[in-house]
């Protein structure tokens, strides 16, 4: 007759009698081959440097420190490499990549833009300017306090501005806007490129050793790594990866429109103030301690998409596990391509990243075809 | 039950809606028809509690629609708007189970499935389940969003289902589905209001029709009351006919215009 529909019951069948129903998710699979991929990148970058650890020579340095064997034959050195110098980098790496690349993820997401990343609300501009600020004071006033103030106090001064910069972004688009999404852009576009001429105005006016550290701090670098930094970032991306899959289901109705998404339950003020907040925890930190690190944000949730769908269920564990594995990668290429010396790291993210996310544009578009 | 007390709109001093009053009992399909800009769209959005509105209030099963909250309101009525543009790659069936959201936490339970299963079958997409939705036609992508809005309400008693221009790209056939499916749940007992295009739909299907212009009701009732030729030709400037054919339950309204002669 008329249609398929006309004849098929309505009554729910009784659940007993059929097969069960599955929803074919990706996210078990996902996190299982992300998850040994970064292992895999850990141990790798773990062994990889100016001084070469071999698997073995590993096992037995982590084993004689948990205790499994008493005594061993791998160099002290070796050992000291890994422990305090080594080890803290890794870790860094795979926090930091986690957050940006989960921040990214939940902010395309939000503005429902896929060329979203945590530099449209100012986090990385508002670090940038006040880390630029310090670097000027501090070679010029403070340079009996350097050693001090210029590893901490950039971290610290940094992530308030990262803080500041994103609040004053939110709250512009509250004033000026009708709450919605598009106003929080366009302020953060209008506020980035404002920052951005403070930043250009401070480093017209920087003399010689201060453009050094301005250029270096802005490309850049896990570096400074150490125990220290490791938990001094642990907390803010550890509250932003374990967060943030609670708004997986909000972001996916956001995909519906903002209206339809109200109709089904999602407040979009309060859903805009918490992926902001989590997403500069999360980004703040990090490029407090690392500079600037773009493209891993911007890049890393299209891989996921790509190769998982876009169910944000998946999507924002993916890109935070693919962040990591990026950046250790990343971080370990960085230290070994033009040993003893170092390239910053945002340059090969950006000279690695840029082919690439070309490339799934490609792809993205054969597949349409 | 939906209770509209002298509702108002204005936006920058344009009044968009005055004074529009009307009670939809559970099991009433009412149509609204009008215009264009005569206010439709607005008092849909109103209706959903999307806009709220500058004078006048909204009840909802007896409550000020101010005083529910957001989460609830999504467990009583389902809203199904003009756009509907997804650029990922969500599967059909993802885009369904949204409609599921509000009443699960983190997991789909087996009856969640259940209802998206028959929702799909209901709208005739069974087959397309795993397909892409950007992939779709507009026709189809609109038939999922009304299997999405359906999932929604599948077993609330007397939910709400508030349609902007539900058939809009659907060929003949998916639109006789639609308003056949709105009336069968009219039948359970939902209330719908639907903002439809095409007064035969409405003169065919609405148990009442709310006529606006210019955002004002001008005529309210039966659709035989309101679709009448003075009405018509008053509200969209174009003079029609209403024919009875004998072969037919029900009458047509066609144009009353002179062919366009093509000699000239």
């Amino acid at each position: 007759m008329l249609a398929e529909i006309a004849k098929e019951p309505d009554q729910l069948t009784n659940a007993a009698s059929v097969k069960r129903l599955q929803l074919p998710s990706s996210t078990g699979k996902m996190s299982w081959i992300l998850g040994s991929l970064l292992f895999a990148c850990v141990v790798f970058s773990a062994c990889t440097g100016a001084l070469s650890i071999s698997l073995a020579e590993l096992w037995e340095i982590i084993a004689l420190k948990l205790g499994f064997i008493q005594e061993t034959r791998v160099e002290e050195q070796k050992s000291i490499v890994f422990w305090v110098i080594r080890l803290p980098r890794v870790c860094l790496a795979v926090l930091i990549g986690a957050g940006l690349g989960i921040a990214g993820a939940s902010l395309q997401g939000l503005f429902r833009n896929p060329i979203a990343d945590s530099t449209l609300i100012g986090v990385t501009s508002g670090a940038s300017l006040f880390a630029v600020f310090v670097i000027m004071l501090n070679v010029k006033y403070f340079s009996a306090l350097n050693e001090w103030v210029g590893v901490y106090g950039i971290s610290f001064v940094a992530f308030v501005g990262a803080a500041l910069t994103t609040l004053l972004v939110y709250q512009l688009s509250k004033i000026t806007g009708d709450g919605g999404v598009t106003t929080l852009l366009l302020c953060g576009i209008a506020i980035n490129a404002f920052v951005g001429a403070m930043t250009g105005l401070m480093t017209y006016l920087a003399d010689d050793a201060q453009l050094r550290s301005i250029t270096f701090w802005n490309l850049g670098s896990l570096g400074g790594a150490n125990w220290t930094s490791v938990l001094a970032v642990l907390p803010f991306v550890g509250i932003s990866v374990f967060f943030m899959p609670y708004l997986s289901k909000a972001l996916n109705l956001l995909v519906l429109g903002e209206s339809q998404a109200g109709s089904l339950g999602v407040n979009l003020k309060v859903l805009k103030r918490k992926v902001i907040i989590l997403a500069t925890l999360g980004v703040g930190a990090s490029v407090a301690v690392a500079g600037t690190i773009g493209f891993v944000g911007l890049v890393v949730p299209h891989i996921i998409r790509t190769a998982f769908g876009p169910n944000h269920k998946t999507l924002l564990i993916g890109s935070a596990l693919a962040g990591s594995i990026v950046l250790t990668l990343a971080d370990t290429l960085s230290r070994t391509i033009v040993a003893p010396s170092e390239l910053p790291i945002g340059i090969l993210t950006a000279l690695l990243g840029t082919p690439f996310f070309l490339y799934i544009l490609w792809e993205q578009k054969r597949k349409r075809l | 039950m939906i209770e509209v007390r002298h509702v108002g709109f204005e936006m920058r001093n344009k009044s968009l809606l005055k004074d529009i009053s009307f009670n939809v009992q559970p099991g009433q399909f009412w149509a609204v028809v009008g215009a264009n800009g005569a206010g439709k769209s607005t008092l849909i959005k109103i209706l959903s509690a999307e806009l709220s509105p500058t004078s006048g209030s909204v009840l909802l099963d007896g409550k000020d629609l101010k005083k529910h909250k957001l989460r609830d309101l999504a467990k009583m009525r389902a809203v199904l708007s003009q756009q509907n543009v997804i650029s990922l790659s969500f599967t059909v069936q993802e885009i369904v189970l949204m409609g599921r959201y509000p009443f699960y936490e983190v997991e789909p339970t087996q009856k969640d499935l259940e209802i998206v299963e028959v929702c799909l079958k209901k709208v005739g997409i069974g087959a397309l389940k795993n397909q892409s939705y950007p992939t779709l036609s507009g026709g189809e992508q609109q038939r999922v969003q009304l299997a999405r809005a359906l999932a929604q309400i599948w077993e609330i008693k007397n939910g709400v289902l508030l349609l902007d221009e539900p058939t809009t790209g659907m060929d003949l056939l998916h639109q006789f589905e639609t308003f056949h499916l709105a009336k069968e749940l009219a039948a359970k007992g939902f209330s719908i209001v639907a903002v439809v295009h095409d007064l035969n739909q409405a003169l065919q299907y609405a148990d009442q029709v709310l006529m606006l212009k210019n955002g004002r009701s001008y005529a309210i009732g039966t659709p035989e009351e309101v679709l009448n030729e003075r009405i018509i030709k008053d509200v969209f400037g174009l003079p029609v006919k209403i024919v009875q054919s004998e072969n037919l339950s029900y009458p047509v309204i066609v144009p009353d215009v002179p062919m366009v002669s093509m000699d000239y």
